[in-house]
């Protein structure tokens, strides 16, 4: 059976049909929208809780789509161990309904930034980036108002341990997050929360830097971070085949 | 709050149509449908006269926003707007709502908005001279105010422009774009029949931007925060969502948005144009604060409201999908077979006239007289030349006007939606990719300081360099929206300085073919200090039909480089003359309209046969900037020889920085050919430099003019960061 991929959509979601055309045009998975209503989700292999405004940053960003009913069901679908991705706004979501350890706050310039940065692999044993090699870099946009990533020492300490920091930003850091951190995932490897928005750099047409050496941080020339979504097709159909 | 808003006159007209008195309520309501803001009561004159028509062109002006084809079933829609005085007076709020109401025109053709632009003016924010605490706030607070609304509701913020001058002291123009994609079977055609259902959709009713349209339609002499509206972006987005989701399920037969004069606006041109009378309760509405009166109800313009029409089988339809967002509604009255707005509160009727009516306000007829200053400022003294030229391009990129916007389109997320092909500063024009293969290139463009010297010719260069700017990233133009800001149109010497505007306008477009597909008209842009230079933001969209066309700034290693057009010693209203000496006068840049179409058609032609590497239009601080911006883009310098472009200068700061139109800079690797394509269409040019490494060199004849490394022009090209950082 051909794997299916369910993204939440909640209100003030605004990456949900981004995420939707790149797996089904340009990856070609079956992916569908799932409101955040919804009290039982069945037949779906992997969520992904896309970026954007959830619920219109109300309160802080992220805490009150973490209480609706669909997270109570991704929940659950990340104790069965099938795979969780939370892009931008996603992983504050994933963060503030505790299947991710820290907390994200506003970035260090206090402002919103949207520029192209660059990122590391540091753990390629999950399943969204078992298609990389350890210690790849490569190019991905980034666009948040509250992306600084920020956990205690002990926490550090144990995502060091426990080997859960997945990406992290290669020499500037945008937005003065802990130890460069750009992703996370849990212990067990198979939730992850990430800032950047590999849905926007996962198309030439989007990368392709037609002024080659552009030093405005705005532009990048890499479709690799589109090795997030078929890392995660490739395991969905690993799983499937007995 | 009490505003005279109706003028002896038009009360007197009003009585007189009506035969009887008109009531306090009425008058309320009319005089929010004829304040300047709503009516166009002294612009539709001159407006009527714009091209409208063309062959992209499906719904031209006068609704809520234009409508062009651009095949396979697409189409785009566009609208331009401002928000200038709620922006002056509290800029954060002022520029967000200005950006929803541009979106809500957009939405209201039955179109998702996939782009947004901003064209903004402030006082200068470097100028000693000046108080500069209160322009760098108004900055600040506009961009804060433009980035959290676009950003939150998902629409990229893609491009735009900023000027600084001296004649927006203690005010701001904050114009804002927004470009619209969708199936031309879904552009909602407003049509309704007796009995529909007319439903009010979205935030609460309350005492917020009481008079708003009254208030932009004054002078800036008071600062009324009360008239200024409340943003709320979530809200607008869980609307966005909610209309697209209804217009797919064909549930609404007329959708109009509630902006400027509120209800009695919105009810009134609604019922106008479909030529059906409406009979409305007040009471039914769902208001933010209790014991509103009604004509608070009629013209409060509380944002994020919608107006929806539909009949009675498609009502839980409609109903169902507000639900599902959690939008609140109400259902105020119905469309009636007679062609009255008739308001009632509990069911009492306070208002009764006929559409057409309160629609259309009786024009104003005002004198004009060309300003004394016009020919006065025409002869300055030619300012001695600088003995360093470089100190004065290293002046130039730090210019606020000129230097790169990256601090605030960073703020601005530019990319949601995975449309943006050519990125803010990476090109002349923003491009976006379309459903259908094609790609729409999209620029604003003003020159206040053109216009004041001569509102003509500047607005004729304005409209050039938009051109210009889209021909530049591979884009055949294909539609323009204007908006046309000044002073008190009272004041017959700035009513001339609109008419000479919208005069250019008509023998530009007319002589390019190419129609007025939208636009807006801004008046009262005056404060205590004094009234605004004339200032019309022209919006260009173009076409590009491949990928293979798509063309940015940026110099690449071993190219050729030429210059198209010829340069005139045209220094008045140049950043040149302006920001370096301080001058205010001079001839600004003449447009030669064969010329202007002759250079454009040369360039797209190279850049379709593939021959150019790179393209950019000469404007802003002459060529001498345009080269840098290019070197800077690609972190390449160039060696370019000054003596063998096309000129009539007799000195070289003249040559340097002049801002004469139809110019444009292209590299090539392969310049034989580019030779021959430019010499058989008969344009004036020159191929007169190469790119080289590290740094940029003028030379004429053997000596060095300006020598310069690329680190001290990217340090003076990025100033904005570190000015609005500290």
């Amino acid at each position: 059976m051909a794997a299916r991929i369910g993204i939440a959509v909640f209100p003030g979601s605004n990456c949900d049909r981004d995420v939707h055309y790149i797996l089904n045009n340009t990856i070609g998975v079956e992916a569908d929208f799932i409101w955040h209503t919804k009290h039982r989700i069945s037949g779906y292999d992997a969520m992904i809780i896309p970026g954007g405004f959830a619920f219109g940053d109300r309160l802080r960003p992220g805490i009150i789509a973490a209480h609706s009913p669909i997270m109570q069901e991704v929940k659950r679908m990340a104790k069965d161990g099938l795979p969780v991705l939370g892009i931008c706004n996603g992983f504050q979501i994933l963060v503030e309904c505790g299947l991710l350890p820290g907390a994200l706050m506003m970035n260090d310039s206090l402002r919103f930034v949207c520029r192209w940065t660059n990122v590391q692999v540091t753990n390629n044993k999950t399943p969204f980036t078992s298609q990389f090699a350890l210690r790849q870099k490569f190019g991905i946009p980034i666009a948040h108002g509250d992306g600084r990533y920020v956990a205690d020492s002990k926490i550090l300490k144990e995502l060091k341990k426990k080997n859960q920091i997945v990406l992290r930003y290669t020499r500037d850091n945008p937005n003065g997050s802990t130890d460069l951190i750009a992703a996370i995932c849990n212990e067990d490897g198979n939730v992850m929360g990430m800032m950047p928005h590999p849905e926007r750099a996962s198309e030439r047409i989007l990368t392709v830097d037609r002024s080659s050496r552009n030093n405005n941080n705005n532009s990048g020339s890499s479709t690799d971070a589109i090795t997030i979504f078929s890392s995660l097709v490739s395991n969905l159909k690993q799983k499937a085949m007995p | 709050m009490k505003m005279d808003v109706l003028t002896k006159k038009e009360l007197k007209y009003l009585e007189q149509e009506l035969k009887r008195k008109a009531n306090e309520i009425e008058k309320d309501a009319v005089g929010a449908q004829w304040s300047e803001h709503c009516s166009y009561k002294s612009s539709k004159k001159y407006l009527q006269m714009l091209p409208v028509k063309g062959k992209y062109v499906v719904v031209g002006p006068g609704y809520d926003a234009g409508v062009i084809d651009v095949g396979d079933g697409y189409v785009l829609t566009v609208h331009i707007e401002s928000h200038n005085h709620p922006s002056a007076v509290e800029p954060f709020g002022g520029a967000a709502t200005g950006v929803g109401g541009v979106i809500r025109d957009i939405m209201a053709m039955g179109t998702r908005p996939i782009a947004l632009l901003d064209a903004l003016r402030f006082a200068p924010i470097i100028d000693d001279n000046h108080s500069v605490a209160k322009s760098k706030w108004l900055f600040k607070n506009v961009v804060k105010g433009i980035a959290d609304y676009g950003n939150c509701i998902g629409v990229p913020t893609v491009g735009g422009e900023i000027e600084f001058d001296p004649s927006f002291q203690d005010y701001c123009l904050v114009d804002v774009a927004a470009i619209g994609f969708g199936r031309k079977e879904d552009i909602i055609t407003n049509e309704a029949e007796a009995d529909d259902i007319i439903v009010l959709a979205g935030g609460p009713t309350g005492r917020d931007g009481i008079r708003g349209a009254s208030f932009a339609s004054k002078t800036l002499e008071k600062e009324d925060r009360s008239a200024v509206q409340i943003p709320d972006p979530f809200l607008e987005k869980l609307l966005l969502e909610a209309t697209m989701e209804a217009v797919k399920q064909g549930c609404l037969k007329c959708i109009k948005d509630l902006g400027g004069g509120g209800l009695s606006c919105c009810l009134s041109e609604t019922s106008d144009n479909l030529g059906k009378g409406f009979d409305i309760e007040l009471t039914k509405i769902h208001t933010r604060e209790s014991h509103m009166m009604p004509n608070e109800l009629m013209i409060s313009e509380s944002q994020e409201r919608m107006l929806f029409i539909t009949d009675k089988p498609k009502l839980s339809i409609l109903q169902s999908i507000l639900d599902k967002y959690g939008i609140k509604y109400s259902i105020i009255g119905t469309v009636q077979e007679h062609q009255d707005l008739i308001v009632r509160h509990s069911g009492k009727v306070i208002m009764q006239m006929p559409s057409h009516l309160v629609a259309h306000a009786p024009l104003a007829d005002r004198p004009a007289k060309r300003p004394s200053y016009i020919g006065k400022l025409k002869r300055v003294k030619r300012p001695l030349q600088p003995s360093n030229l470089g100190k004065v391009l290293l002046s130039l990129l730090a210019n606020p006007t000129i230097a790169s916007k990256r601090w605030v389109y960073q703020q601005y997320d530019h990319e949601v939606g995975i449309r943006t092909v050519i990125k803010p500063g990476a090109g002349d024009a923003t491009v976006m990719r379309l459903d259908n293969g094609k790609f729409v290139a999209v620029k604003l463009d003003g020159n206040s300081k053109h216009c004041y010297l001569d509102p003509y010719q500047g607005t004729l260069g304005v409209l050039s360099e938009g051109f210009r700017n889209i021909v530049c990233t591979g884009a055949e133009p294909i539609g323009v929206v204007d908006h046309l800001q000044f002073a008190s149109p009272e004041d017959p010497e700035i009513y001339w300085t609109f008419i000479q505007t919208v005069n250019a306008i008509i023998s530009y477009c007319r002589f390019m073919e190419i129609p007025v597909v939208g636009g807006k008209v801004s008046f009262y842009n005056e404060t205590a200090k004094g009234p605004i230079k004339p200032s019309p933001v022209i919006g260009t969209l173009g076409l590009v039909e491949s990928e293979s066309s798509l063309t940015q700034m940026a110099f690449s290693a071993n190219e050729s480089i030429f210059i198209v057009g010829h340069t005139q010693p045209e220094m008045g209203g140049s950043e040149y003359y302006e920001y370096f000496h301080r001058i205010t006068g001079g001839t600004v840049p003449q447009v030669d309209l064969k010329v202007d179409r002759q250079n454009r058609a040369a360039i797209l032609n190279l850049i379709r046969t593939g021959l150019v590497s790179c393209a950019h239009d000469c404007s802003k601080g002459g060529i001498a900037v345009a080269l840098a911006e290019m070197a800077i883009a690609g972190s390449i310098g160039f060696k370019v020889q000054l003596d063998s472009i096309p000129n009539s200068c007799k000195q070289i700061d003249e040559l340097l920085f002049s801002e004469t139109q139809s110019r444009y800079i292209i590299a090539t690797k392969d310049p034989e050919n580019v030779h021959k394509v430019l010499s058989a269409k008969g344009v004036r040019f020159a191929e007169f430099g190469k790119t080289i490494p590290t740094n940029i060199e003028f030379i004429k004849g053997k000596r060095d003019m300006i020598r310069l490394s690329l680190k001290q022009l990217q340090s003076n090209f990025y100033l904005l960061e570190r000015i609005l950082q500290s």
